[in-house]
């Protein structure tokens, strides 16, 4: 990738251009769905470009997403009802919360082989699952319904309020990506996915290095995570702590392609876009199947992803 | 808490723990010796159970369903294998990651697919030692659990002497260790490899079979098995045969206690918990290589 | 003459019931060229593992520089001058050439890539490889993925560098090459180990020769000594 999109001017003109547009949609769009359909395709882009930190760049697969996201959820709800905390607070609550598991999950397991990290993440989401279903002021197996407060001016439907906040964390995380990838951390970490043993031997701390993806990884989820309750105005154990939510994630990363940060905000467009088509005209299954087709499918014929498939066109 | 409460779930335990073990020494195989990141292996097991539904609504007995699907799942073990071997082990580098997206994928698309085909309600199979229990004393033990019981000890003995006591088996346990001596010794790594996928993917078959015996299945029920699979595996030690009854037992009887304990609530977190007790504290496992 | 370079004493390595080392010792000077050989499985990896940071030894202590250095990560023990080359090697196949030597210019020299680019290239030249430095390393041929992991191994400009059967495989003007390639970073001032299968090279390299056996030192001398050795005879051929 030349030109405009490796400079930073260009990157910045362009994140600001996409702020932009969405301030203008929240103003003269009046179709509420649209909100609620384009919130969930900025999720799964900041989730995707998230995932990609720790599994593209350091090529630590894990399916851990929902662990990080539905920290960063049920952090808000217990500000919600200890304190009927602001919006802003949660997210960063969330991220927080979900950076320390991060750091947490990482440190008792990133020693070992990629395989074992990517069980382990399996072992916190559903280990957080129980706890939750089990907790409840934050309303157990059954879930909580949550008030949606007045949206701050000058917007004037609380869903376009969060599309908005949605837009700002996707345009977020992926500068956050775009930094990392580019900077001394971004060879470091590509260095221990080519070879771990020599990266170490060549001077990379390689766990430290595992362990700040993780962490940042966690953050970035947690905070996207934060807002969903009160996209839903409601909450539960189940629906939040859903290997769904893995599949988006690793499959936008990979369908996009994990080498460039540019690679996870295409898959995951697509695969939030198709997610919203096949949900609505024919099931919820039949997209999560289409996107496993998908994943399979792109994993053995083009691991490079999208982006891959563009760069030897050239 | 009485006594007998607490034998009760031990007893109880015991007889899941052996299922447990059962359940996993199919990984054991395919992960613990071939190094193959099979999490797709309980989503197979599933997908077995679903079949031994189909087979036994034509009045066979499950059991025998499930070693009818033996030979074929061990083809499609076969299958499967040389497939992942031509598509990501033979290029090496970066299989592994892609290896795991790949079984990752598997796993989803078999999960929705048996919800597209049998809907998400649970399915059970009938069988005249289902439902009723054998009265030991003061304590009443399910006919189900013991058959599976049974057939779990059984299974898991004929596959460690398999391992220890042919010719496939040894070369079996040689190709983890060792596979340039297996080439040496005029074996072809690769479809040794291909063998044992094919026994683990068979025996996944009849522990398909035992597990709709011991309880209703539902398509989601391969996510939570990914825990108890991965718990006992990884506790075992990779590539212990023994180990994986060892473990399957510990995690069995602590699954019983903290049920009886806490309630149905909290069980499913158990052999995750555990899973990550044993990878932070002691990864090798019990018995591992 | 103060503390050697290196001091390993009383190293010892296993592996479950498997001794892989065992009471290894050696001392070894600044500015000396010393050979490592004995039959596969013999432990010579295992021992380098140990020295760089692969793997850490179970009892015994490895000095370098009068520092302690068994319970540091290897990373540190690059950064503390310690570097080594692969058997097979192991270059950053999605970067090329010249990215690969960045990696340690960045984490073990520190530099900024501008002037990690320039001390590269210098390197390149050095080993003949200037040519192929905006190729993927992926692409080398494996004469040239040789001459890369002891390029690399330069960037982080050891003090002491292993050189792991750099040679291997290799046909014979080749091994003149690579066999240069080492002479002229030891006249630099750069200790080196080398492990080597290929009896000329290391006869021709050497100034002191250890052979290993089953884990143990069987002989230790100069090379004339070590391979009219009958133990070292013995362990090759077998008993």
């Amino acid at each position: 990738m030349t030109g405009p999109i490796r400079s930073a001017r260009g990157f910045w003109a362009g994140a600001a251009a996409a702020v932009l547009v969405a301030a203008l949609l929240c103003f003269f769009v009046s179709y509420e769905y649209f909100f609620f359909a384009a919130y969930i395709v900025l999720l799964f882009v900041t989730l995707a470009t998230a995932w990609n930190i720790l599994g593209g760049y350091a090529g630590y697969v894990n399916f851990g997403t929902p662990a990080f996201f539905g920290v960063g959820s049920y952090t808000a709800v217990v500000l919600i009802q200890a304190a009927g905390a602001p919006l802003a607070l949660q997210i960063v609550a969330g991220a927080v919360m979900a950076g320390l598991l991060g750091l947490f999950a990482g440190a008792l397991t990133l020693r070992l082989r990629g395989i074992f990290f990517a069980i382990a993440t399996v072992a916190l989401i559903f280990i957080l699952e129980t706890v939750f279903i089990n907790w409840r002021y934050v309303g157990g197996a059954t879930g909580l319904q949550l008030l949606r407060p007045e949206p701050l001016p000058p917007f004037k439907s609380y869903t376009t309020m969060l599309f908005f906040v949605m837009a700002l964390l996707a345009v977020g995380s992926v500068a956050v990506a775009r930094y990392i990838e580019g900077s001394w951390i971004g060879r470091g970490l590509r260095a221990l996915r080519d070879n771990e043993e020599a990266a170490e031997a060549n001077g990379v701390p390689t766990l430290k290095l595992k362990l700040f993806a993780c962490t940042v990884m966690g953050a970035i989820m947690g905070a996207a995570g934060a807002p969903m309750p009160m996209y839903l105005s409601f909450v539960e154990p189940a629906s939040t702590f859903n290997l769904n939510y893995t599949i988006g994630a690793l499959g936008g990363a990979i369908i996009g392609g994990t080498s460039h940060w540019s690679g996870p905000i295409i898959g995951a467009m697509l695969v939030g876009t198709l997610q919203q088509i096949i949900t609505v005209t024919i099931s919820g299954e039949v997209n999560v199947l289409v996107l496993g087709v998908l994943l399979v499918l792109f994993v053995i014929v083009a691991p490079d992803g999208i982006i891959g498939w563009f760069r030897r066109k050239r | 808490m009485s006594i007998d409460l607490l034998l009760e779930a031990i007893l109880f335990g015991i007889l899941l723990g052996c299922f447990y073990a059962a359940v996993s020494i199919g990984l054991s195989v395919s992960f613990g010796l071939l190094d193959v990141p099979h999490v797709a292996h309980p989503a197979l097991m599933v997908f077995g159970s679903y079949c031994t539904y189909l087979l036994a609504s034509t009045g066979l007995d499950p059991i025998i369903c499930g070693v009818i699907l033996m030979p074929v799942f061990f083809v499609l073990g076969v299958l499967v294998y040389r497939f992942y071997y031509e598509t990501f082990e033979k290029r090496g580098t970066e299989a592994g990651v892609r290896g795991l997206a790949f079984f990752f994928g598997i796993a989803f698309i078999i999960e929705i697919g048996l919800i597209l085909v049998f809907g998400v309600d649970q399915r059970t199979v009938e069988a005249a030692y289902i439902g009723s229990s054998l009265e030991l004393g003061e304590y009443r033990v399910p006919y189900r659990m013991l058959v599976a019981f049974g057939v779990a000890l059984a299974l898991t003995l004929a596959l460690a002497l398999y391992l220890s006591k042919t010719f496939m088996g040894r070369a079996i346990k040689a190709v983890a260790q060792d596979e340039p001596a297996l080439r040496l010794m005029g074996a072809n790594p690769v479809q040794v490899k291909q063998w044992a996928f094919g026994i683990a993917t068979g025996v996944s078959a009849l522990a398909g079979a035992m597990l709709i015996i011991v309880g209703p299945v539902e398509p989601a029920l391969d996510r939570l098995y990914i825990g108890r699979t991965f718990c006992v595996v990884v506790l075992a030690g990779l590539g212990s045969m023994t180990g994986t009854l060892a473990a399957g037992l510990i995690l069995g009887i602590a699954e019983s206690v903290v049920l009886m304990l806490f309630g149905a609530s909290w069980a499913p977190a158990v052999a995750f918990s555990l899973l990550l007790l044993v990878l932070g504290v002691r990864p090798q496992g019990l018995f591992g290589r | 003459m103060s503390e050697p370079l290196l001091r390993v004493a009383g190293v010892s390595k296993h592996f479950g019931g498997f001794t892989a080392l065992s009471d290894v010792n050696i001392d070894l000077a600044e500015g000396e060229r010393f050979g490592l050989i004995g039959p596969n499985g013999s432990g010579k990896t295992t021992l380098i593992n140990c020295i760089s940071g692969a793997l850490r030894n179970d009892g015994g202590s490895i000095r370098f520089r009068g520092e302690e250095i068994s319970t540091l990560p290897a990373y540190q023990r690059t950064r503390r001058g310690i570097a080594r080359s692969f058997q097979i090697p192991r270059p950053f196949h999605s970067m090329t050439v010249l990215e690969n030597l960045l990696v340690p210019s960045a984490y073990v020299i520190h530099l900024k890539d501008e002037e990690g680019e320039v001390k590269a290239m210098e390197i390149l030249r050095g080993m003949g490889l200037a040519e192929r430095a905006r190729s993927p390393a992926n692409q080398l041929s494996q004469v040239e993925l040789r001459k890369l992991e002891l390029a690399r191994a330069m960037a982080a400009r050891p003090k002491l560098l292993i050189s792991d059967e750099a040679m291997a495989g290799l046909a014979g003007a080749e091994v003149d090459e690579v066999l240069q390639i080492l002479f002229k970073l030891n006249e630099q001032g750069i200790t080196i180990i080398m492990i080597e299968h290929i009896m000329q090279a290391v006869m021709r390299f050497s100034q002191r020769v250890i052979c290993l056996d089953a884990g143990k030192i069987i002989c230790e001398g100069a090379p004339a000594q070590i391979v009219a050795n009958p133990d070292v005879q013995k362990a090759y051929l077998g008993a």
